[in-house]
């Protein structure tokens, strides 16, 4: 179907669609961890924006919540907390080495096309013309994998992590149109308590290794050479 | 009448170039606290280098003159077939896009044979910088001209235009993505800033002007125009495809007048937008101009994939 067919709010979600997967992109190519950070918002905001498009198309009023919710944590909050993190951990102007930056873009491009050949055949399960947003959230999730595998730093892990959960968070809402309260809620205290722990580990592995480098914990051993 | 129209078309296209690069040198005078010459200048300089007598080195063969012909004549035939105030017009059925690219491949291939023909130091290092530059920029322009291709079903520009008339405004990601990398691809293919300052004769950095450092007179002239059609060329097709409202559909004298209007008051915009990021942005190593350009490849591969996952 062409896309001139689409209703304005499929054709918005599309959009946001495509800036999503745009944003993960641009994360793998992300040498600067303010940047990285500031890219996890911009996700966070185009995942709190189609939110708010469902919730004032769709007749599921529930979902206005679940956007302030995603505002507050995925936009404010856990940024915030990642910024301070790596203010105090000295970090801030740090960039970290991209190692086979044109493999990675490649590999990158490559799961894309996989995801849409994986999610094609549960595509025609589905009615709703913004069924084609599970390809793209799939291929989020995926490229937050790619992010945490070719990197080594932890926060550079950590914001992957947060990726991934942004990914699965689109199909929800994209395709489905938004799961039950409970589960959201559930969802948005994981996330944000898994981030209080990560700060902490963050201090245990800098204290443990001296560095937040977690290729330097394959040295590590129970007896001293 | 409809070829008259096509040949006036291309006359204005070919005679309007020079004055759209000096309304872009006069703004971006403004912008950096210059006295600006008036937008008109480019006519002053070319009439200046057609009164000169060209001089062509000893050791220069035939390809060396030849050149500048070849290299206008290619810029101006794909003038003639890049929509300006009218779409449907008969020359757009004759040539389509992936033709336009060949007409710039064409060019550059000249200009890059020309820089090493006389022997000189720079002009070898400006072909092989030019040729490494282009390597990297056409898979770029080819995957966002696909891109379009792919949505209206055809490579005609006249006819992918009257698509998108046709079907009116749609919130396209493919479309966002073609044109970034389209965008990126044309600062590097002209030779604008962050690739490549056009304003000076700086040997560390120089790549379009190292190609034609060894002409003069007329010649020099020639290739001044190309440059100038070229630069004209990748504005109209920016415009034109991503924007196309205000083309003239049918030759009636006000639907061309409206034309003409738009298409002004569109390549009037965009000279104040290439300014504004030309003087707010430094020219960048030549080493990371391949990063530049994967990024471009990278956006229009992006809205292609964007155009298969999300838009069919």
């Amino acid at each position: 179907m062409p896309v001139p067919a689409y209703s304005v709010y499929e054709q918005a979600i599309l959009f946001i669609a495509a800036l999503v997967v745009f944003t993960s992109f641009l994360m793998l190519g992300q040498k600067r961890l303010s940047g990285m950070i500031h890219l996890f918002a911009a996700q966070g905001a185009l995942l709190a924006a189609t939110t708010a498009l469902a919730a004032y198309t769709l007749p599921y009023p529930h979902l206005y919540i679940s956007a302030l919710i995603i505002m507050a944590l995925k936009v404010i909050l856990i940024p915030a907390m990642l910024h301070r993190l790596i203010v105090r951990l000295d970090m801030h102007r740090d960039a970290e080495p991209l190692y086979l930056y044109g493999y990675v873009m490649m590999a990158a491009a490559a799961l894309v096309m996989f995801s849409y050949y994986v999610v094609e055949p549960i595509e025609h399960l589905s009615t709703l013309a913004t069924r084609n947003a599970m390809a793209v959230s799939l291929a989020v999730v995926l490229l937050g994998m790619l992010l945490m595998i070719t990197r080594r730093q932890v926060v550079t892990h950590v914001i992957g992590f947060m990726a991934i959960e942004n990914g699965l968070f689109f199909a929800a809402v994209a395709s489905t149109q938004g799961m039950p309260m409970v589960v959201e809620l559930g969802i948005a205290f994981d996330v944000l308590v898994a981030a209080v722990i990560f700060g902490v580990f963050f201090f245990h592995i800098r204290s443990s290794i001296d560095s937040l480098d977690v290729d330097r914990l394959n040295r590590l051993s129970e007896v001293e050479p | 009448m409809d070829w008259l129209l096509a040949l006036a078309q291309a006359v204005l296209f070919t005679l309007l170039a020079p004055l759209f690069s000096g309304w872009l040198k006069w703004i971006k005078c403004l912008l950096q606290n210059r006295r600006p010459p008036p937008p008109w200048q480019p006519y002053r300089d070319l009439r200046k280098l057609f009164g000169k007598r060209p001089v062509v080195a000893d050791t220069a063969s035939w390809l060396f003159p030849v050149t500048p012909y070849v290299v206008f004549c290619a810029a101006a035939l794909s003038g003639a077939i890049v929509p300006f105030f009218a779409v449907d017009l008969p020359t757009a059925a004759i040539a389509d896009m992936i033709v336009l690219v060949g007409f710039f491949a064409l060019g550059r291939f000249f200009l890059a044979l020309a820089g090493m023909d006389v022997g000189t130091a720079f002009g070898g290092m400006g072909s092989s910088r030019e040729m490494t530059i282009a390597s990297l920029a056409e898979p770029a322009m080819l995957m966002a001209i696909f891109t379009l291709a792919l949505t209206a079903s055809t490579t005609n520009i006249s006819v992918a235009i009257d698509y998108l008339l046709d079907t009116g405004l749609a919130l396209r990601p493919s479309f966002l993505f073609a044109l970034g990398g389209l965008l990126l691809v044309a600062v590097a293919e002209t030779g604008r800033i962050p690739i490549d300052n056009p304003a000076t004769h700086l040997e560390l950095t120089m790549i379009h002007e190292a190609m034609i450092l060894e002409y003069s007179g007329r010649h020099l002239a020639l290739i001044e125009w190309a440059g100038q059609i070229r630069l004209m060329l990748y504005g109209v097709l920016i415009a034109n495809i991503f924007l196309p409202w205000g083309l003239a559909r049918e030759f009636t004298p006000e639907a061309l007048g409206i034309g003409a209007a738009a298409i002004a008051a569109k390549l009037g915009a965009l000279a104040v937008a290439l300014a504004l990021a030309e003087t707010s942005v430094a020219k960048m190593r030549l080493f990371r101009v391949q990063e530049f350009l994967g990024f471009a490849y990278l956006l229009s591969l992006l809205g292609m994939l964007s155009h298969i996952i999300l838009e069919v």
